[in-house]
């Protein structure tokens, strides 16, 4: 995998969700992504940058474009210096939240990409990376 | 009293002299914003509270109390500058040309002593530039509020209810929906239930960029407050990529109404309140039966 272009943005506040999603499109549209999957990738960003801003009071994310077998795509690394995560099968289920939520933020976006990691240390941070690749396969 | 603070009392009047020529020869001098008898009157009101400040013998630290007129009306003077839409350089201007015009006066008095000039111009930068930072967080703070009250305003106005037909509210949602807007638009729905006694709420979703989750629970709450009043609630303006993500994401909306688009809804909405819409042949407008 080549990565063409690194960005890094600081999220602290609410606000910093539209101006971060917006690059996020920015992004896609750049590399050609179709409109279902520009949208799959934005609400997943979405919801993991929510999470960010709940659970850890902020963090930061990295976006990169990148290419595997001449197919761009766009990785984004979401890390923060949270509680972590004690338990990452339990938070990976429908339906579990810690918080009054949906439970649906971390399933849900696994399911909204083509790849999906986390990582989660207790009392150090989380570090969700996502890739979504432009044709979405 | 130290030389600065005494130099300082002593040449008031020539200092504000220079600092208002440096202002207003200043080719960015906004003189539509602001009067040259107001910048004056400002002017010496700042450099008399400096002065008087000075004289107390400290001049490293600017939050002790003697400061605190100086300071004060120094907030003012930026944040009316942010609110009247100074730019940041224009603000920082006005007390960086004070630092200019005391030096040039303190050089003037102090040039056979070259060390404690040297000294006392020491002393002055630090003072001056601590107040300059004031200038700019306050100005910043001005320009924040300013932001707020524009944010205030936006939900305000962003969040209409419609009343399309006798029992029928619509309410078209415009932008990101997150927990603040939601309060808004769940507050406007419910109390024009109320006031209209209407039966059906469609909420149109198409001018909103992204569900993601939270906006879906937020959706869902408002659905299910409606139902609480008694009104039925169909949302709207369901793109295809939308749908695709919502599926995805895995909510489940399938105890709600949902349709495409806007006239989709108002067609169910009619049918649900038993009102008919169809042509008529003699002319071209439309006629609705009961």
């Amino acid at each position: 995998m080549i990565v063409m272009t690194k960005d890094t943005m600081q999220i602290v506040r609410e606000q910093d969700v539209v101006p971060f999603r917006n690059r996020v499109r920015e992004l896609s549209v750049k590399i050609g992504m179709s409109l279902v999957n520009q949208t799959k990738l934005i609400t997943a960003a979405s919801e993991l940058v929510r999470n960010m801003l709940k659970y850890a009071n902020g963090g930061k994310v990295m976006l990169e474009t990148v290419s595997k077998n001449a197919q761009a795509g766009i990785r984004l690394t979401f890390q923060d210096e949270g509680p972590g995560i004690a338990d990452v099968q339990q938070a990976m289920r429908d339906g579990f939240s810690t918080g009054k939520s949906l439970g649906l933020g971390l399933p849900g976006a696994k399911r909204l990409v083509n790849e999906f990691d986390i990582k989660s240390t207790l009392g150090a941070g989380t570090t969700v990376t996502i890739i979504h690749w432009k044709h979405g396969r | 009293m130290n030389t600065t603070a005494q130099i300082l009392q002593n040449n008031i009047q020539k200092i504000l002299d220079i600092w208002m020529q440096n202002q207003l020869a200043d080719a960015s001098l906004r003189d539509d914003l602001i009067s040259n008898e107001e910048l004056r009157r400002q002017s010496e009101e700042l450099l008399s509270g400096l002065a008087r400040a000075t004289a107390s013998g400290n001049v490293e630290n600017i939050y002790a109390p003697e400061y605190e007129p100086v300071t004060e009306i120094l907030s003012d003077i930026s944040i009316t500058r942010a609110r009247q839409g100074f730019s940041p350089r224009e603000t920082g201007m006005y007390v960086l040309s004070l630092k200019q015009a005391i030096s040039q006066v303190l050089e003037e008095q102090l040039s056979d002593k070259p060390e404690t000039l040297y000294k006392e111009l020491l002393k002055l930068n630090l003072l001056l530039d601590n107040l300059s930072v004031i200038t700019f967080e306050t100005f910043i703070k001005g320009r924040e509020e300013v932001i707020l009250r524009q944010t205030d305003e936006i939900s305000e106005i962003s969040t209409p209810v419609i009343r399309v037909w006798e029992g029928i509210l619509a309410l078209p949602i415009i932008g990101t929906l997150d927990s603040a807007r939601t309060q808004v638009v769940m507050e406007n729905l419910l109390q024009e239930i109320v006031n209209t006694g209407s039966s059906i709420a469609i909420l149109d979703i198409s001018g909103v960029p992204a569900v993601d989750s939270l906006v879906a629970q937020h959706l869902i709450k408002t659905v299910s407050a409606t139902r609480l009043m008694g009104a039925e609630c169909i949302i709207s303006g369901i793109r295809a990529e939308i749908a695709q993500t919502i599926v995805h994401l895995g909510i489940d909306l399938s105890n709600i109404k949902t349709k495409a688009s806007l006239a989709n809804a108002l067609q169910l909405a009619f049918s649900m309140r038993n009102v008919e819409v169809r042509k008529i042949n003699k002319n071209t407008g439309i006629s609705l039966t009961r």
